[in-house]
């Protein structure tokens, strides 16, 4: 018995002539792939050319300074606790009078170390910011480490240099 | 012969430079089937090596010579060594009969430029072509793997099967020429009369074989990687793989040359009357040459291009394909060309038989298969 009369019985039948030739599928195939040949590649030679990964790319980790080359980063702490990987840990300092022109707050991160290692790149430390200290780069990847004593990047690597300060497209 | 005769000088030089030219050429074959494949999948290809990855070939050859050279434990050692060294033999012979000029003379000696010009010059190519399937075939053997093995004897069914329609479609040419000389094939050819314009039909079936003959894509089970592995060459490594896979494409430019010869007219070329009367005989038989050369490269081109766009066939396929399709066909080929040849009327037999052809076809299918639903 039949559930419903929709069923249609197909029939393969065999192949055609021009099937069964084979040929002018072949001619047909082989004209796309001529068509290939003229085309541009799309090959990307990655070492040499980069592609552009979009502004919210999230690649290095850099400390911001502020217009006055002041540091923005505080200490607070919260970056280390919404990283999920545990990969940031800090030692605050109080600053010192005749430190105004370097560090914004009263307070300031006297160590400030990323783990790459553990980093997931995940973005949550640049939520969590309230100060809008640190950041992920869009243009920067963290390089391939050679031995474990690179891993670990403290303020040398981390904090913005203030002749190529960074800026994001969105920002512009 | 007098070893010393400028003649045979002359000739050992002739040899030598086409050997240079084969073997460079199918080196270079290397590289571009690499970028070809590159460029008709809308890659780059090799671009590492030197500018343009121009260097490549060299690279691998340096790779292939440094890899270890194994022979595996309980193979025939002597076997195993002969397998490459015959590939490559008779790959290398074949080139001895193909005419890549006419005479010319150079410091008062003429000569052909043709290695050996034998009267049984096609036959020689055949003979060779055949011989080629021991290498494969004792190769495979004497790797003692299933999996070689089963490479050698497909490879060894399939040439057997596709030489028969192969030959079928020279015999058609042959009718024509009434000699088995390469020579006097191409010689019947000049002026534009190209037996491709006779023997369209003889000149797609002798392609479909040479791309079995050659093992190329979509013909090449002897080397299925899906189900042998490597095929007749798993157990290969280092310079004895580099000669097999060598081998493959000297055969490629090899056949190339063969199919130049005997339907495009060898080494003619339009304006080559021009040629000789503005810049004399031997700049026009060089030209020629290069005429030749370039007619071969174009199918070394076709061979890659279909690589690059079929897929394999399935082994009852393919002899369901050379048995019950190429054969019976090349048989009405011959017919055809016999009937014209007959009246007098060669190139209309030749396009009449493949209207008929289709037309019969045509009406079998109408008469006789079932019609596709939707």
């Amino acid at each position: 018995m039949k559930l419903s009369n929709r069923t249609k019985v197909m029939e393969q039948g065999e192949m055609t002539l021009a099937e069964r030739m084979y040929l002018p599928a072949i001619v047909g195939g082989m004209a796309t792939t001529l068509k290939h040949f003229f085309s541009k590649p799309v090959t990307i030679r990655y070492p040499e050319q980069k592609r552009y990964l979009g502004p919210i790319f999230r690649g290095q980790h850099i400390l911001k300074k502020d217009e006055q080359g002041a540091e923005r980063c505080t200490a607070c702490g919260l970056c280390a606790v919404a990283c999920p990987a545990e990969a940031i840990s800090m030692v605050a300092a109080e600053r010192k009078p005749g430190e105004e022109k370097l560090y914004r707050e009263e307070k300031y991160a006297k160590v400030y170390e990323v783990n790459m290692l553990r980093c997931i790149f995940c973005g949550l430390c640049e939520e969590a910011c309230p100060k809008e200290a640190i950041f992920l780069r869009h243009d920067t990847m963290v390089p391939v480490f050679n031995s474990r004593d690179e891993v670990i990047y403290g303020k040398d690597k981390l904090v913005e240099k203030m002749d190529q300060r960074y800026l994001r497209d969105g920002w512009k | 012969m007098d070893l010393l005769s400028d003649l045979f000088l002359a000739k050992a030089a002739f040899i030598g430079i086409v050997f240079a030219i084969t073997l460079g050429i199918a080196a270079y074959s290397t590289y571009f089937e690499r970028k070809i494949a590159a460029f008709m999948q809308d890659r780059i290809g090799p671009d590492r090596a030197g500018p343009f990855g121009i260097l490549q070939p060299l690279a691998d050859a340096v790779k292939m010579f440094m890899k270890e050279d194994f022979i595996p434990a309980n193979s025939n050692k002597w076997l195993f060594i002969a397998g490459p060294c015959l590939s490559m033999l008779t790959a290398l012979m074949t080139s001895a009969v193909v005419p890549f000029g006419d005479t010319v003379t150079i410091g008062g000696v003429t000569f052909d430029l043709q290695g050996i010009d034998v009267n049984i010059g096609i036959l020689w190519v055949f003979g060779i072509v055949s011989l080629g399937v021991y290498g494969i075939l004792i190769g495979g053997w004497a790797s003692n793997n299933k999996y070689s093995l089963l490479g050698a004897i497909r490879a060894a069914s399939q040439n057997i099967s596709y030489e028969l329609a192969m030959g079928l479609a020279i015999i058609a040419i042959l009718l024509f020429t009434g000699s088995l000389s390469t020579k006097a094939i191409v010689e019947g050819q000049q002026n534009g009369h190209w037996n491709i314009f006779y023997q369209p039909l003889g000149f797609i079936i002798f392609l479909i074989c040479a791309f079995a003959e050659c093992n190329r894509t979509p013909f090449d089970l002897p080397e299925c990687e899906t189900e042998l592995i490597g095929g007749y060459h798993t157990e290969y490594s280092s310079m004895k793989l580099g000669f097999y896979l060598f081998a493959e494409y000297i055969n490629m430019f090899i056949s190339g040359a063969v199919m130049a010869t005997l339907y495009f007219g060898g080494y003619d070329y339009p304006g080559i009357d021009f040629v000789t009367a503005q810049f004399g005989n031997n700049i026009a038989v060089f030209v020629g040459m290069g005429a030749l050369i370039g007619k071969a490269l174009l199918f070394v081109f076709v061979f890659m291009w279909v690589r690059w766009t079929l897929p394999r066939f399935r082994y009852d396929q393919l002899m369901g394909l050379g048995w019950a399709g190429l054969i019976p066909l090349s048989m009405y080929n011959v017919v055809v060309t016999a009937f014209g040849i007959l009246i007098g009327k060669p190139f209309t037999a030749g396009i009449v038989g493949v209207v008929l052809l289709i037309l019969g076809l045509l009406i079998h299918d109408q008469l006789f298969v079932k019609k596709k639903i939707a």
